[in-house]
């Protein structure tokens, strides 16, 4: 099963406190693991808990219980995680969903995108910090003439290349994209997702892609798992997945994808999922070959 | 059909510090009762201030430049406030994105539809509000209205807040609902719930809709008619069937293949190169040329005047114009004319 695991999550289960007595289980015993040079998708409607793993895989957020391995470092161990910090810091980056308020509106672009250098003392390669940005703005497309513009000039497609630029600088190994681009238009959707395919074909990047447009993530990912209250249902390669998935809520999930064809999307009727029929204390078991399901008591749905 | 709505050659800019921002440029269309056209097009393009321009909902720096706007009949575009007051609620309503700050955290649900209702309706007693405000929270398919209508937003989900919106919004039976995203902020399996739901009180009330959207599934869904914008003006407008079936504006085309669906399988999807243009010079000739790649050297030159392609489908552009017919066969096939037909 280990095949050059670049992140591996096991259990993972984290809590949010509401006030002294009650807590919120935002995530449950969730198990993945992403290999080099993978893109991995969570997919899953709001409030199933796919931001909560963004960060807890980039130490932002406590797990109550499991573990992050990132190269086999466990991250929320305080030793491992000193020992390795300027690694750790460096080789995992997170581009946000909304770049209008993840990037500071008192910096120029090319403050923005030299900061994460300037904190991590790296010599600019290529003379200046301000050379270093312009290399990386033509890098994701982003034309050099903005270099002294401040981030509320630029649309939001712009923006989202610029928060991407300024993750590229640290030559990451694993990307964590949290929503890249729901907030942006169809076209621009189109170029920043052909970027992502780019980048990865260029460097080698792991991603860990959070969506909820599914359509985008059939197109992008590698593999993807399947999101429902905090709870991982179905895991599998994206093909799979997508022809023959087995979780009642993935196929409930995956029948309300809109189709852009007036004829088909108005006969669509979508698959209806109630929260009866769900299983909290499923047994995560295998189906297929790398195809994973949340089985009820281990039985067959 | 009655005509509910129709707009004449509407311009509308802003006045802002750099120049005019022209947001609107003369766009014209009409709207029939039980009817829903739905407005594509990236942000920025206009949508938006078209719809609150025909409301009067526009900040004191928007001036309407030209064009009319006739309601029922009746040509409102020099009404002032006073007189838009009475119809706003009453003949159109609107439908807003984000239904978590469209409600008042302090209030109860039920207690907001009221007030909408007390205004539309003067002079209810208690009890006859409250019956309307369970009717209209019924027909937006929220069951056990009268126990819901003490609920606070906080206690609905997403779907349910963006139902108690719309029931708001048909507080005053609008013979024109103005519906401005109202399916982005939700999840996927409640988008479609609120698309049937949009779709079915429109059947029943009869009303006109204008959805604005720029998620082509959901236009897909709704949508009897599709007018797309670019750069503050309706570039292509027709049937639903007809803008997706067969696109004659080459932004149309680039919206739909930039869908995952349309690169199924490819390595790439095919993205519409640069950025909209911006609206405080608009450049000389098509906006969307700079953009194109089956541009004609004319792009650059003249704006293209709306051509027609049968009795409801019409684009603007220079594609159809019966010379470029001639020469290209009016079809755009890939790399037939970049060499003579552009301007490098």
């Amino acid at each position: 099963m280990k095949k050059e695991g670049l992140l591996e999550v096991s259990h993972l289960t984290c809590l949010y406190p509401i006030s002294k007595k009650t807590e919120i289980r935002a995530v449950s015993d969730v198990s993945f693991q992403i290999r080099s040079g993978e893109i991995f998708g969570l997919i899953g409607e709001s409030g199933s808990g796919k931001s909560t793993i963004a960060r807890c895989v980039m130490n932002l957020l406590k797990p109550a219980n499991g573990s992050v391995f990132y190269r086999g470092i466990d991250i929320y161990d305080k030793k491992e995680y000193r020992k390795h910090k300027k690694m750790l810091q460096t080789e995992r980056q997170l581009i946000f969903q909304d770049s209008g308020s993840s990037l500071n509106q008192r910096m120029k672009v090319h403050e923005v995108i030299a900061e994460p250098m300037k904190i991590q003392r790296r010599k600019p390669l290529r003379g200046s910090y301000r050379a270093e940005a312009e290399f990386q703005m033509q890098h994701v497309g982003l034309d050099v003439s903005y270099l002294d513009q401040y981030p509320a000039e630029l649309s939001g497609g712009q923006r989202q290349r610029l928060a991407i630029a300024r993750a590229l600088t640290m030559e990451p190994k694993l990307l964590v994209a949290d929503e890249p681009i729901a907030s942006l238009d169809v076209s621009i959707q189109a170029q920043i997702v052909n970027l992502f395919l780019h980048l990865r074909e260029e460097h080698g990047f792991s991603f860990l892609f959070i969506a909820h447009d599914l359509a985008m993530a059939e197109f992008l990912c590698d593999r993807v798992g399947v999101m429902y209250r905090g709870r991982l249902v179905e895991e599998a390669p994206v093909k799979e997945l997508f022809e023959r998935p087995i979780h009642p809520y993935t196929k409930a999930l995956l029948s309300a994808i809109p189709i852009p064809d007036p004829v088909k999307e108005r006969a669509r009727k979508p698959a209806e999922f109630h929260e009866g029929d769900f299983f909290f204390d499923g047994e995560w078991t295998q189906e297929r070959a790398e195809h994973f399901v949340l089985r009820e008591g281990g039985r067959t749905l | 059909m009655e005509k509910r709505l129709k707009v004449d050659h509407l311009s509308i800019s802003f006045d802002t510090p750099q120049g005019e921002v022209e947001a609107v440029r003369d766009v014209s269309f009409s709207l029939s009762s039980g009817e829903v056209l739905a407005l594509v097009g990236e942000s920025g393009c206009g949508k938006s201030v078209l719809c609150r321009g025909i409301m009067k909902l526009l900040p004191a720096s928007a001036k309407m430049k030209s064009g009319s706007i006739y309601v029922n009949g009746v040509d409102i575009t020099k009404f002032r406030e006073r007189e838009m007051q009475k119809m706003r609620g009453r003949v159109f309503s609107m439908v807003f994105q984000d239904p978590l700050t469209v409600l008042n955290p302090t209030l109860t649900v039920g207690a907001q539809i009221a007030e909408a209702v007390k205004i539309k309706t003067p002079g209810l007693s208690r009890d006859e509000i409250q019956k309307r405000v369970s009717e209209l929270l019924e027909l937006v398919g929220i069951d056990r209205s009268l126990e819901r209508m003490k609920y606070y937003p906080h206690q609905f989900s997403g779907g349910m807040r963006q139902r108690s919106v719309m029931a708001i919004a048909l507080a005053g039976n609008p013979s024109i609902l103005f519906a401005d995203e109202p399916t982005t902020a939700l999840d996927v399996m409640i988008q479609a719930q609120i698309l049937d739901l949009l779709r079915r009180i429109q059947k029943t009330l009869g009303t006109a809709t204008v959805f604005v959207s720029h998620d082509l599934g959901a236009v897909a869904r709704v949508a009897d008619r599709v007018a797309v914008m670019y750069a503050g003006k309706i570039v292509e407008i027709g049937t639903a069937e007809e803008l997706f079936y067969d696109p004659k504006h080459p932004y149309t085309i680039g919206l739909l293949r930039s869908l995952p669906s349309y690169s199924k399988g490819c390595g790439t999807l095919s993205a519409i190169p640069g950025m909209p243009p911006p609206l405080l010079h608009p450049p000389k000739g098509d906006a969307f040329a700079c953009r194109n790649e089956y541009a004609l050297a004319i792009d650059y030159e003249e704006e293209p005047p709306m051509f027609r392609v049968t009795e409801t489908h019409y684009a603007a552009t220079w594609r159809l114009d019966a010379r470029a017919k001639k020469r290209y066969g009016g079809q755009i096939k890939k790399g037939d004319e970049n060499e003579e037909g552009r301007i490098t």
